[in-house]
């Protein structure tokens, strides 16, 4: 499984970017969706995000799900490429993945790479 | 067998948590006298007796084939219906219709419903087709829900023609009554002559569909084009509700641009039926795919490189994406479908087209032969396919009673809908109606003037 060390992780499986202000799908969540043919961002720039807020709609061929902001903040960039090329969530979930950038985030309630790799491993059993 | 889940204990228990004593109270609101009331039925009959009582009461019943010529349309319309169709609807691959999920034991229910997809978007011109919706208006109502869910909710507005079937209308007030939305141009009142330009106005940038019918509900045909050009101008998707038939002779609605094309799947292959069951199609463009209701089959390849068939992008409808899901209707009317699939193989293009030509050229004899009888005249000046409007001498009901004496089923009486088209009657000639039918109505028209 793929974990990046320098990203935060939510317990739902969505990854943030302290650096970037980017935020998306975890490489766990999507190996379980599995073939990703549908994305949906669901804010536009400009609005605000919170967690628990939705912020993209993702189908598979056999499951959908909300991806969920992982923290406040102003959306500053949407991801519009990936409407059109769903699979990049399964192919490059922490790169040409990544959903939204917000501004002025503070990811400190969020699990770092180590304690997240224990979260998944948790559930794997 | 009697399969019951639940233990008595298991029974108690729920009965414990709700606060009864006893399944019997859940029912006391009801009078025990009502309870188990003595029905005072006569004694069973036998399947001979039951047999021969039905026949006698189907005595009473008229119908289009053999008792009656119809002259009734409004939706409706009677069509030949060639016998292969009825012939492959009772074999027995296909009566059980229910959704195919499991490819491995369906191949033919999913090519059927795929060939049914495939044909409908040949029609419509238009990149997908669901498998089908219960009728015209719930399709119609489907493609709002799409639009609404489309624009996430931000869009408020629908623009809506009051020349689309009034019972069409009806249905999407019921579907859109929970949403909120403020339905534009739904009024009977409007001027019905003023055509799709006097919808223009109605749309903003807060308008989510533009509904019109093609042809409309008085047999009409209008060029969308433009409107539908002012529509995407808005930001506005736009719905065409069309009548198959009439596809095979004129323009397209995808040509004209529109994002949906709706309608009533009566006229393939299906009968009257005293009004049901119908079938409601359903197309959109490819961009739209996953906000559309319904199932869809697609065609894949299996493990051994063969063509096969498949339920596709099933990740949008309710069974998976539950309260989400941008519609809770994933069932559609296979049987029927599978009807219109083969009704519209058997006929072809240059059949269907021929249907088409008849029922065109058979209904504009009809109206200039009874333009011209005393006290009638053709309203509306305008293009029409297979339906046209009559104002009437007398009141339409009057008529249509003396017309029955003469074993004519006379047409839709507009006045039901259209405060203004008091004494109006919609006539709806097809392929089925012979010159001479035409004439006797003419004829029997003339009588009720005269009187």
């Amino acid at each position: 499984m793929n974990i990046q060390p320098k990203l935060m992780y939510t317990k739902t499986d969505e990854w943030f970017d302290p650096a970037s202000g980017a935020m998306g799908l975890s490489d766990f969540a999507q190996s379980q969706l599995s073939d990703i043919v549908f994305v949906e961002i669901v804010v536009a720039v400009g609005e605000m995000v919170a967690p628990g807020k939705a912020i993209a709609s993702v189908e598979s061929v056999k499951a959908a799900a909300e991806t969920y902001a992982s923290v406040s903040g102003k959306v500053i960039a949407v991801n519009e490429a990936l409407a059109g090329n769903p699979e990049t969530l399964n192919n490059d979930p922490y790169g040409q993945g990544w959903m939204i950038k917000v501004e002025g985030a503070d990811a400190s309630s969020l699990m770092d790479a180590t304690e997240y790799t224990k979260y998944c491993e948790e559930r794997a059993h | 067998m009697t399969y019951i889940p639940h233990s008595p204990k298991e029974r108690e228990a729920m009965l414990t948590a709700i606060g009864v004593k006893s399944l019997e109270d859940l029912f006391k609101d009801i009078p025990s006298k009502q309870r188990f009331p003595k029905l005072d039925l006569p004694p069973a009959l036998t399947e001979m007796e039951a047999a021969a009582e039905l026949g006698e009461l189907s005595i009473g019943n008229e119908n289009v084939r053999t008792d009656l010529v119809s002259f009734l349309g409004a939706g409706a319309y009677n069509h030949y219906i060639p016998a292969a169709v009825d012939h492959i609807l009772r074999r027995g691959e296909f009566s059980t219709a229910y959704t195919p999920y499991q490819p491995e034991i369906s191949q033919g229910t999913l090519q059927s419903i795929f060939e049914y997809q495939s044909l409908i978007c040949a029609l419509t011109g238009m990149d997908v087709s669901n498998a089908s919706h219960y009728d015209g208006a719930t399709a119609v109502a489907e493609a709002a829900n799409m639009a609404y869910a489309q624009f996430r909710g931000k869009r408020n507005r629908l623009v809506i023609s009051p020349t689309v079937h009034p019972q069409y209308r009806e249905t999407l007030r019921t579907y859109v009554q929970g949403l909120g939305l403020d339905l534009a141009g739904d009024d009977p009142n409007a001027n019905l002559e003023a055509g799709p330009e006097a919808l223009e106005g109605l749309i903003d940038g807060n308008t989510a569909l533009v509904i019109v019918q093609y042809p409309d509900f008085f047999g009409h045909v209008y060029d969308f084009t433009n409107l539908i050009d002012i529509a995407h101008g808005k930001g506005a998707l736009a719905c065409v509700v069309a009548n198959p038939t009439a596809l095979a002779l004129f323009k397209s609605p995808c040509e004209m641009g529109a994002d949906i094309v709706v309608g009533e799947g009566q006229p393939l292959g299906i009968p009257l039926s005293f009004g049901g069951p119908y079938l409601g199609f359903f197309t959109t463009r490819k961009q739209y795919i996953h906000k559309m209701a319904g199932r869809l089959v697609g065609e894949t390849v299996d493990n051994r490189g063969q063509r096969a068939f498949v339920l596709t992008l099933t990740a949008r409808e309710q069974h998976i994406k539950r309260e989400r899901a941008i519609s809770n209707i994933c069932s559609n009317q296979g049987l029927l479908a599978l009807a219109a699939g083969v009704y519209l193989s058997l006929l072809g293009q240059s059949g269907l087209r021929q249907v088409a030509e008849l029922c065109y050229h058979k209904a504009h004899y009809a109206a200039e032969k009874i333009g011209r009888v005393k006290g009638y005249s053709i309203c509306f000046d305008t293009p029409f396919f297979h339906e046209f409007s009559v104002c009437c001498p007398k009141p339409v009901s009057e008529i249509n009673e003396h017309l029955l004496e003469h074993g004519i089923l006379g047409g839709y009486d507009l006045g039901q809908d259209y405060p203004s088209l008091k004494d109006h009657m919609l006539i709806a000639v097809t392929e089925m109606n012979t010159r001479d039918e035409i004439d006797a109505l003419v004829d029997a028209l003339a009588e009720v003037s005269h009187d």
